[in-house]
């Protein structure tokens, strides 16, 4: 990997993060690749970037939830375990009614050694969501999509302040949520994926 | 009334982590040609400006009762520390939001709507936490159901940076209020114009 990369990668977190400072700088993986494919703009494309951002919640809550179960985290591990594959669902019945064909799941991998770290992590990934869906739903021309990925964008909204009360930091860090693009988000999860 | 060259200010300040908040209002202006047809179909929100001007001014009334309310709870002493704190915080949240949407109305031409005058029975704890999350509830979802109709990317962007904003503040005070952060389920439910404008009748005088 060429150390331009690393660097650049970091000021973009940088830069997505600054906002209130409140994000997980933690989400920087060291193992950014220059580009991950994928441009176009179209509707669909824009529903299936949201859709691996999805498929990434689902897989680290149904991960999540199978160690916390029973504990002091069922609940609230239990109730994004349970909603965010409905955000999986919903996104992939919005691609298809425009005629276009959910992307198939990444493979993906969660490192944490305790419920705090869970939390933390959790924290970031709910934040990051936020910041997705503010800055992908302006791109959707289709209004029925733009409402279906706005109604679940508040829902990120409202998962993002339970986890942070639950860490202890305040639910609602800014007036405003600031927005990140693609490339930011794509940073994020990178190193997520397998 | 916000003083309008000093809320922008801060709104850029606040949103200048993302090069397309940055630009929010900046472009406002730019975009206030486009915004003015509504296609012909006649909204609630019109009663408050064309287009997006009159989504601006709804969302701004709304948001001036929501600074009320926390300027009355706040007053109350019904709430203490922690609690106390997070209500300050939401309350100064909201007048950012009020100073924002003002600026912005006045960006595109449009003159910002008058502060509503408000009364809340604020009771007791569980009832002044049970308005908080009616209003917040109905602010969220009243951000949600104008995102269809927004002509403005820019608008758009703003309205959005508020709206998970207002999520935040309802899933708070529900956890405080010892309800679902998610009443309605994965998907967040709207609300419209007419609706919300109903059901916040009850706390506007006169």
């Amino acid at each position: 990997m060429a150390s331009g990369d690393l660097t650049r990668s970091e000021v973009i977190l940088k830069g997505a993060f600054a906002a209130g400072a409140v994000y997980g700088v933690g989400t920087a993986g060291p193992f950014v690749r220059k580009a991950l494919a994928v441009a176009g703009g179209s509707d669909v494309d824009t529903l299936n970037f949201a859709l691996a951002f999805e498929q990434m919640e689902s897989a680290f809550y149904k991960g999540a939830y199978a160690k916390v179960r029973g504990g002091k985290l069922d609940l609230l591990i239990g109730l994004l375990a349970d909603y965010e594959p409905q955000h999986v669902t919903a996104l992939a019945a919005a691609i298809k009614q425009l005629g276009g064909k959910p992307a198939t799941a990444p493979k993906f991998d969660f490192t944490y050694s305790d419920d705090a770290g869970l939390l933390r992590l959790a924290q970031t990934i709910e934040d990051t969501a936020v910041g997705a869906y503010n800055g992908l739903i302006p791109l959707l021309k289709d209004k029925e999509a733009l409402a279906t990925a706005a109604a679940i964008a508040q829902v990120e909204g409202r998962f993002a302040a339970m986890v942070r009360q639950r860490n202890g930091v305040a639910p609602a860090p800014d007036a405003f949520d600031p927005a990140l693009d693609e490339s930011q988000v794509r940073v994020a999860m990178k190193p997520f994926i397998q | 009334m916000a003083k309008a060259p000093v809320s922008r200010r801060k709104f850029m300040a606040l949103t200048g982590g993302s090069a397309a908040l940055a630009a929010v209002l900046a472009a406002c202006g730019n975009d206030a040609a486009t915004t003015s047809s509504t296609g012909g179909v006649t909204s609630e929100t019109e009663q408050f400006g064309k287009g997006d001007i009159g989504i601006l001014n709804y969302a701004l009334t709304l948001e001036y009762l929501e600074t009320a309310f926390y300027k009355d709870v706040i007053k109350s002493g019904l709430f203490k520390g922690a609690d106390l704190e997070m209500m300050r915080k939401f309350g100064s949240e909201e007048a950012e939001h009020v100073s924002a949407l003002a600026a912005a109305v006045k960006q595109m031409g449009g003159t910002p709507a008058p502060a509503p005058k408000t009364k809340f029975a604020l009771k007791n704890k569980k009832s002044a936490l049970e308005l908080a999350s009616t209003l917040e509830g109905l602010g969220a979802a009243a951000y949600l159901g104008q995102m269809p109709n927004i002509q403005s990317p820019s608008v758009l962007a703003s309205a959005l940076a508020i709206h998970s904003v207002e999520a935040r503040h309802a899933s708070a005070i529900n956890s405080l209020h010892g309800e679902s952060v998610a009443p309605n389920g994965a998907l967040a439910r709207p609300a419209d114009a007419e609706t919300v404008l109903k059901l916040v009748e009850p706390f506007i005088v006169g």
